[in-house]
Parts: C-alpha cells; sequence; structure tokens
C-alpha cells in the first residue's frame, strides 16, 4: 500500500516536471503550430482559446484534473483528443512491448540458464556471443537487420505495419534482443553465484540430483536480481520502442510522442510522457511486489 | 573377530589422497589419509586452518569443488566404497546413511525456505511419503533436536531464527533419515560459548543413539568435552592418533604437544602465550622430509630428509614422527658419530 503511495506521488512529481520543463522550452507553440505567416491576432486568439494565456499554476490544475479524469486535452497538430489518439497506439505498443518483453524475459532467461549449467560449453559461447551482440548495436540497427534478412530477403514475415500478429515477430525481437541479451547474463552469473552458495551444498548432501538442486534451491534465488533487473529493462523497452515504431511503421505511443516533439505538440507530449513514465512506475512496482513473494527477508514480520 | 570389527566402523578412509591442479602437477590436500569413525561414538579431527580438515569431509560427502578432486586411496561406509560406485547410488547413501552439517547455520539454509521444508525435504528425497508424514517425521525430529515449539518454527525462514537455532536445525535436518554416520564441520565455530556447549551435548546425544560422528573442529576444548577418539592433522597428513585420554595425557607428537600447550597456556591465563612458531606451510611446497620439521622444536637431522611414516607406538596410539622416545632427537646418534668422526 505504502509502494503504491509512493508510485503516485512519483507520477505526481514527472508530470509536474514535465509541464515545468515544456512551458520553460522557448517559443511560442501556437506560433509554430501556425507557420511563419500567421498574423499576431490569430496567434493570440488561438493562445487564449488553448488556454496558454492562464497563469501558469491554472494551467497545471487544469491539465491535472483533465488528466486525472483521462483527458489529456487536444491535440494541437492533429487536432483529435488525446486521449483517443493514444487509445489506438497503447494497443500497439501494448502489443510490441508485452511481445519484446517476453521474448527478452524467456529467451534471455532461458539462455542465460542454459550458459550457466554448461559454463564454457559452445553454447554458452555461442549465447553468451549473442548476448553481447544485442547489448552492443543499437535498437534501428538491429532492426534493419532483420528487417533485410527476413522480411526482404527470406519473405518469411511482412516487412513492417501491424496486419497480423506475424508483423510483431521482428519488431519484437529487434526491440527485445538488446534486453534479452542483459537477461541472458545477468541469469548466467547469478546463478554461477548462487551455486557456489554453502546452501547448495547442504541441498546436495541431503541427496538431491543435479535438477533437484536447480530447481528447488537454486532458480528461486537467482531469480531475486533478475526480477529487478527485468523491471529495469521495461523502461529500455519503451525508449527503443519509439526506434522500433518509426522503423517498422507501427502507429504506436512512440512514433506519437516524436510527432509530438517536431509538432511542438504540448498536450500530446504530455500524454505520451505521462503513459510511458505510468507503465515503467507500473513496472518497478510490480517487481517490487514480485520481490517480497520471492524474497521472505523483505517481508514484514507479521 | 575382523569381521565384527568391520561391523562396529561406520566409515573407513583408508589412504584418502585428494588435489587440486596446479600449473606442475598438483597440490595435494590430502596425503594418505587414513581413519575409521565407529559406531556411537564421536571421532574428533583437528588440526590448524587450512590443513585439509574439510576436505576431508567434503571427500566423503562428494562435496568437493571443481576442479578438486579424490585422486586415490578408499572411502567405506560400512564396508562399501564409495568411490568405486555410481553416481546415482552414491547419492541416495547421502541425507539416509550419512549426512552433513556445516559450520556457518546462516549461510548453509536457504535464504528463502521455510526452515520446516528444507527438513522435509530430507525425508521426501529419500522415502516415499506423504508430505504429512515427512511433516510429522520434521516436527518429531526438531522436537528431539531441542527447537522449541517446533509447530511454530517450522514456518520460520532462516534469518527469523538465532545462531543456534539454525544450527539444531540443521542436525534435524541431517538426523531425520537416522544416518549411520554424521559428519559436523566446524558446528560450532559460528556461536557463542554456551550455545556451544547445547550443541555439543546434542550431538553427544545424537550419538549415544548409535550414529557414528565426525567432529571436525580447530578448537580443543570441543574435541576434549565429547570426543572418544582423536585424530591430529597436520598439512593435509594424520600426524597423531589415539583415544582422547591418551592424547591428552600422553601426546607424542610434537605438533599435537604444541597445539595442547597453546591451550593450557591460554587456561592459566600465563602471560606468555604459547604458540607453536611459524606458520601453517604452502602446500605447494612442502619441505622436504616431515612437514612439520621446520616447526619443530626437536627435529633431528633425519626429520629433514626421511619422511616418517604413520606407526603405532601403543595399542590404539599411531603418530607420524620419527621420534623413538621423548627426549631424544631422532638421528642424534648419528649426528654425534659425525661429529666423533670429524674430529
Ligand atoms: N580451489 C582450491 N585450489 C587450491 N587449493 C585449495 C582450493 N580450495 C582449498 N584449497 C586448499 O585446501 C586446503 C585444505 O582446505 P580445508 O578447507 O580442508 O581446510 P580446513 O582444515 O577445513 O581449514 P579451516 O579450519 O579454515 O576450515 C587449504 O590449504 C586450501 O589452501
Ligand atoms: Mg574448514
Amino acid at each position: 500500500m505504502k509502494r503504491i503511495l509512493q508510485a503516485l506521488l512519483v507520477l505526481l512529481l514527472v508530470s509536474l516536471m514535465l509541464f515545468g520543463l515544456l512551458r520553460i522550452v522557448p517559443g511560442n507553440p501556437v506560433a509554430v503550430l501556425m507557420g511563419e505567416h500567421a498574423n499576431q491576432a490569430t496567434i493570440d486568439r488561438l493562445t487564449a482559446e488553448l488556454g496558454l494565456d492562464q497563469p501558469i499554476h491554472v494551467q497545471f490544475f487544469r491539465y491535472l484534473s483533465g488528466a486525472v479524469r483521462g483527458d489529456f486535452g487536444t491535440s494541437y497538430s492533429l487536432g483529435k483528443p488525446v486521449s483517443g489518439l493514444m487509445g489506438t497506439a497503447f494497443v500497439n505498443t501494448l502489443l510490441l512491448s508485452l511481445a519484446a518483453a517476453l521474448f527478452a524475459w524467456i529467451t534471455g532467461g532461458l539462455c542465460g540458464l542454459l550458459a550457466a549449467i554448461r559454463k564454457n560449453s559452445i553454447p554458452d559461447r555461442l549465447f553468451m556471443g549473442f548476448s553481447l551482440l544485442g547489448i552492443s548495436m543499437p535498437v534501428f540497427m538491429a532492426a534493419m537487420i532483420l528487417q533485410y534478412v527476413f522480411a526482404y530477403w527470406l519473405h518469411w514475415v511482412p516487412i513492417s505495419g501491424t496486419a497480423d500478429w506475424r508483423s510483431f515477430i521482428l519488431p519484437a525481437v529487434a526491440l527485445g534482443w538488446n534486453s534479452a541479451g542483459s537477461i541472458a547474463r545477468l541469469v548466467r552469473s547469478a546463478l554461477l553465484d548462487t551455486l557456489e552458495e554453502d546452501y547448495i551444498d547442504t541441498a546436495r548432501a541431503k541427496g538431491l540430483g543435479k535438477s533437484g538442486v536447480l530447481f528447488r534451491h537454486a532458480l528461486r534465488n537467482t531469480m531475486l536480481p533478475t526480477v529487478t533487473m527485468m523491471a529495469l529493462q521495461l523502461s529500455a523497452l519503451l525508449s527503443g520502442a519509439v526506434i522500433t515504431e518509426t522503423v517498422f511503421s507501427i502507429n504506436g505511443i512512440g512514433r506519437l510522442a516524436v510527432q509530438a516533439i517536431t509538432a511542438r505538440d504540448i498536450p500530446l507530449l504530455q500524454g505520451t510522457v505521462l503513459f510511458s513514465t505510468a507503465i515503467v512506475i507500473f513496472g518497478n512496482l510490480v517487481a517490487d511486489f514480485l520481490y517480497t513473494v520471492l524474497d521472505p527477508r523483505t517481508r514484514k514480520e507479521a | 573377530m575382523k569381521e565384527a570389527l568391520i561391523q562396529k566402523e561406520v566409515l573407513i578412509l583408508d589412504g584418502l589422497c585428494a588435489g587440486f591442479p596446479a600449473r606442475r602437477g598438483e597440490v595435494r590436500v590430502l596425503d594418505h589419509v587414513s581413519l575409521s569413525v565407529p559406531k556411537g561414538k564421536i571421532t574428533g579431527l583437528v588440526g590448524e586452518s587450512g590443513c585439509g580438515k574439510s576436505m576431508t569431509a567434503r571427500a566423503v560427502m562428494n562435496l568437493i569443488r571443481h576442479p578438486g578432486r579424490v585422486t586415490g586411496g578408499r572411502i567405506l561406509l560400512e564396508g562399501r566404497d564409495l568411490l568405486s560406485m555410481r553416481k546415482k547410488e552414491r547419492r541416495m547413501l547421502q541425507g539416509r546413511e550419512m549426512a552433513m552439517i556445516f559450520q556457518d547455520p546462516m549461510s548453509s539454509l536457504n535464504p528463502v525456505m521455510k526452515v520446516g521444508k528444507q527438513v522435509d525435504e530430507a525425508v521426501l528425497v529419500h522415502e516415499h511419503v506423504t508430505h504429512a508424514e515427512a511433516k510429522r517425521r520434521t516436527l518429531e525430529m526438531l522436537e528431539a533436536a531441542g527447537v522449541p515449539d517446533p509447530e511454530r518454527r517450522y514456518h520460520s525462514y532462516p534469518h527469523q531464527l538465532s545462531g543456534g537455532l539454525r544450527q539444531r536445525i540443521m542436525i534435524a535436518m541431517a538426523m531425520v533419515c537416522r544416518p549411520k554416520l554424521l559428519i559436523a564441520d566446524e558446528p560450532t565455530t559460528a556461536l557463542d560459548v554456551t550455545v556451544e556447549a547445547q550443541i555439543l551435548d546434542l550431538m553427544k546425544e545424537m550419538s549415544a543413539k548409535g550414529t557414528a560422528v565426525l567432529l571436525i573442529s580447530h578448537n580443543l576444548g570441543a574435541i576434549a568435552r565429547v570426543c572418544d577418539d582423536v585424530s591430529v592433522m597436520y598439512a593435509g597428513k594424520i600426524v597423531e592418533q589415539a583415544d582422547i585420554c591418551t592424547l591428552f595425557d600422553r601426546p607424542r607428537h610434537p605438533y599435537t604437544r604444541g597445539l595442547l600447550s597453546a591451550v593450557s597456556s591460554l587456561r592459566d591465563g600465563s602471560e606468555v602465550l604459547s604458540v607453536i612458531p611459524g606458520h601453517v606451510p604452502n602446500l605447494a611446497r612442502l619441505p622436504a622430509g616431515c612437514s612439520f620439521s621446520p616447526r619443530c622444536s626437536c627435529r633431528g637431522k633425519e626429520c629433514m630428509e626421511k619422511t616418517p611414516e604413520m606407526r603405532e607406538i601403543s595399542p590404539g596410539h599411531r603418530i607420524r614422527c620419527l621420534w623413538e622416545e621423548p627426549g631424544k632427537k631422532p638421528g642424534e646418534k648419528e649426528l654425534e658419530t659425525e661429529g666423533l668422526a670429524a674430529e
């Protein structure tokens, strides 16, 4: 409960900072919106219409009370309600991030596991090589290479868009590769560390076999550092989504955010950034919760 | 007669050697360790840090960490050679016929698992019983190991218990399948003195019920309190073996004498603490001859040339030393004659 309140407070602070930051940036957004040839009278009229002539605190409370009700105002550049625009984008981004996260967690986790169990074997070297590649390669490069090989060359999957589930495969892999690499490396080293622990000797002394030791004693302890890492990867995924959505022409929050920045579309930008922040905070909340479930030491004594 | 003798010995180590591969050859950590642990008795294994006590215990329990390995000798559990067994067969003996407890009861328990469940597991691995039956056995064993309020403690996590309680849990876990052999590797080192006494009494109780116990310690006080027989180890070799009274009253190996006087000077509260001069040798570069000779106050010339073998000096009392009798250094005669010849 305390954690949830904390999360809400963070969200509030972020929206405050975001709001402040967008007002500090020089230049009248309305002027940008109208183009170079707009006359001053029209600009003033529109400024008043958008409420931008009000004192800053009034603006903030208007924005905040709207945000609570799910109303982020009307996009300057697209002329539609921000919440409506985000609704469609939300589904696409959610699908993409979820697919990427699942890919990263599952392949990263499994590869790390296998690599640790068969330390220094060929699969270990192979997995660690691939993960290093994923970590060091920028997302757009991974995206373009995958696109070229699997869509353009092999024709296994659509090259872009969101037509069916198959079109999500490449973006998800491109986006998740980096995180998968980090997770694989972390899982590998965490598991190797865990296997050195004294209680592993105790388990073996009890007569447990390799798999018993691994599944009953080692894995759960390995998951402790991993869960935190997975939640942190969520923000990496979201920032990567901006690029992936652009390369694969997916109408998602990321692309919307880019659009908002270029057009100085303040309501749209506020909406998208706040949305991403909420997801990251939510992810951390889930990780915190999982951590207490997994590690009795962090629980409060009953 | 001999049959009966073998029956009584639960564990026999026969010329056990173990080592770690090194750049040149290997570092031998255990060098022909031979000892036996009889039923219903507590056998002590003492020695300075790094002499190979834990290694001995780990060799028996098949817990030597990579890249260390057993390189020779035999480990017999009631006459069955563990080293020639199939992996699975050997594993099934672990926890059921032989069990081990470790030095640090905090790190030896899985921090994310209820302690009761960890004890249950020992039962469930070896016996086809229901969870309820396993729990019943666990509670019974916790009670026997002196855990107060077992029903509540069953649901505790290791971090919620004191060090003494944790070690009791470890003992319960080790004893729950009624093993014939219990190996305790410095079980009280991490505990304070009063708790140490309680744990030692508990081990005594277990051995009185018929378990053979191998108690490893560097604390001679603890050894004196509970052991029936003692083996003294130095640099991977057993250097003296005797029953407890003989060892404390008539120690023969200079190393044992050194250890004992270090303790008694502590007890007397005398100003100068008598310690054995020098330090534990590097196992990779052991001196020629007797390993202890560089630190030995009574070494003779021969000690640095000839490696002493284990020999029996009175029934049940064995030493690895060239000393024929106290007060006379080995090789002294030769020294004298040499001196005469020079004149
Ligand atoms: N990985 C390793 N490589 C080389 N030598 C090792 C390795 N691990 C342990 N040893 C050596 O094995 C020897 C025996 O260690 P062991 O743990 O059995 O000592 P011990 O008698 O139990 O000491 P302590 O009282 O400190 O527990 C030590 O001298 C140590 O240096
Ligand atoms: Mg040790």
